[in-house]
């Protein structure tokens, strides 16, 4: 399964649509710095895609977290909350932010894919 | 749709430097500046704190008001006793304007009985230049000195690591200075800085300032440091960054910038007035029952950064303030910031809570400087 990215650098980890895995990217939080705080979505409540469902801080800027897609909260990365360091050190793994419950897998089709988000981020 | 063409920054001496260093570079006070290198902000804020770092500050402005005048009208435009300060000595001061608000903070020195060195900040140079040659330009002369590099060199190991170049350095105290010869240039080098930490500010002719720097960075304890620890360094040490804490708006008392002000200068002293905007800052610092708000320290009661223009709110929900400056410091490691409050409200210890993102965060009115500051003051 692969994994998809926004234009918002976020990714999302579809190999299984009840719970697909959304965190930022390596780019976004090269560009962020050090993150010293992140604020998770509610659990149980629903976000379109585009939706603010998040805020991640470095000790220099604050970015907010979109909804990569639509869905379901079902589960936030608590460990992440306790220690936000986790986006920098693995930020496609220990430093996910939350799972959702995909309410329209189709969207996944227009997101982008490693080699196109590579080159989004090259020149952004 | 097409991006209005930008204007073209300025660069420092030490350009060259920062991109070999692999400095992310941003636009700052009309300068490319090194925003942070690889090792990131966290790692050179405790870097700092630490050992020593190393800080370009080439953005701001240096100039020289000489003549046998020049102190006494220097004076003319600041609250601050300038005319008393013995040479070798650096103070403290604050341009005013006719409402009391100011228009810049600075440092200046006494280089001797007829000569003062000022340091004012980057973004405001040009406008400071120009309101002192237009006050005071007939009594000395004002000698803007923009092709002088600027370093700082702050921290614990920053007296150890410049005493290697410069031996006899380490003999300065906070707050004074004086020149010295270093490879053919002449240094002019002042045991001061905007960290709370020990450490040195370091006049260079542009053509030595990267030769300088690369001196200093071959010294074990020394690294650089970019403009965004500058920041989280400053804040911890609850000094005020000029366009986010002070402006042209808020007068010394506001600010919470009373020390500044030399007894000299206040009401029955010997110089009281004769300064802008004296009758309503002496009338503030007088009866301080006449502020409308005060500068104070924040700090926030949960693990949530409150970061500026964040609106404070009285635990009954009223809007009662702003942040200034705010971020999560990395040495007091907690979420800290300055604001400002109604006087009611400034007492240490009185609790608010600050909106962020609709939600309301507790704060704590706190004494500043929020970590104890390490100056050598001999």
């Amino acid at each position: 399964m692969s994994i998809k990215y926004s234009k918002d650098h976020e990714w999302v980890n579809a190999a299984d649509a009840s719970a697909a895995v959304v965190g930022i990217t390596v780019h976004a939080q090269d560009a962020l710095g050090d993150v010293v705080f992140v604020d998770l979505p509610e659990v149980g409540k629903t976000y379109a895609q585009g939706d603010v469902a998040g805020v991640v801080e470095s000790v220099k800027a604050a970015a907010d977290v979109y909804m990569p897609v639509t869905g379901e909260v079902v589960e936030v990365n608590e460990a992440l909350r306790a220690d936000p360091s986790l986006a920098n050190s693995d930020p496609l793994g220990a430093g996910w932010f939350f799972k959702v419950k995909l309410a329209n897998p189709a969207e996944l089709d227009a997101l982008m894919d490693e080699t196109a988000y590579g080159s989004f981020a090259a020149s952004a | 749709m097409s991006a209005p063409a930008a204007t073209p920054l300025l660069t420092t001496p030490l350009n060259a430097l920062h991109l070999e260093l692999g400095a992310r570079m941003v636009p700052f006070a009309g300068y490319s500046m090194p925003v942070q290198y690889p090792a990131g902000l966290m790692a050179e804020h405790l870097h700092t704190r630490a050992q020593a770092g190393l800080f370009d500050v080439s953005h701001m402005g240096q100039l020289r008001l000489v003549g046998p005048d020049a102190a006494a009208a220097f004076e003319t435009l600041m609250p601050v006793d300038v005319i008393d300060l013995p040479v070798g000595k650096q103070r403290y001061g604050l341009l005013l304007n006719d409402a009391g608000g100011i228009i810049d903070d600075l440092m200046f020195f006494r280089v001797a009985q007829d000569e003062l060195f000022v340091i004012v900040n980057g973004a405001c140079k040009a406008g400071d230049i120009a309101h002192i040659q237009q006050h005071i330009g007939k009594r000395c002369q004002v000698l803007p000195l923009p092709e002088q590099g600027l370093l700082a060199l702050q921290g614990p190991q920053a007296a150890a690591a410049l005493a290697r170049l410069l031996p006899g350095v380490e003999q300065l105290v906070f707050m004074s200075g004086g020149h010295f010869d270093w490879n053919g240039c002449t240094l002019f080098i002042t045991r001061s800085g905007y960290t709370g930490e020990d450490g040195f500010e370091i006049s260079v002719p542009g053509a030595h300032t990267e030769a300088l720097a690369r001196a200093l960075l071959a010294q074990p304890e020394v690294k650089p440091i970019g403009l965004g620890a500058r920041n989280s360094l400053r804040l911890e040490a609850g000094l005020c960054l000029y366009g986010n804490d002070i402006d042209s708006s808020t007068t010394p008392p506001e600010a919470a910038l009373n020390w500044a002000i030399q007894k000299v200068r206040r009401t029955g002293g010997a110089r009281a007035g004769g300064f802008p905007g004296a009758d309503k800052v002496l009338a503030q610092i007088d009866q301080p029952a006449l502020l409308q708000r005060k500068r104070v320290g924040l700090v926030a009661l949960e693990r949530v950064p409150v970061r500026e223009h964040t609106a404070l709110h009285s635990l009954d929900g009223q809007p009662v303030g702003e942040v200034t400056s705010g971020l999560l410091g990395p040495s007091v490691d907690k979420p800290i910031a300055l604001g400002y409050l109604p006087p009611a409200l400034a007492a240490v210890g009185t609790r608010v809570n600050a909106l962020v993102r609709g939600k309301p965060v507790p704060m704590e009115v706190a004494a500043t400087p929020f970590l104890p500051p390490r100056y050598h003051r001999g």
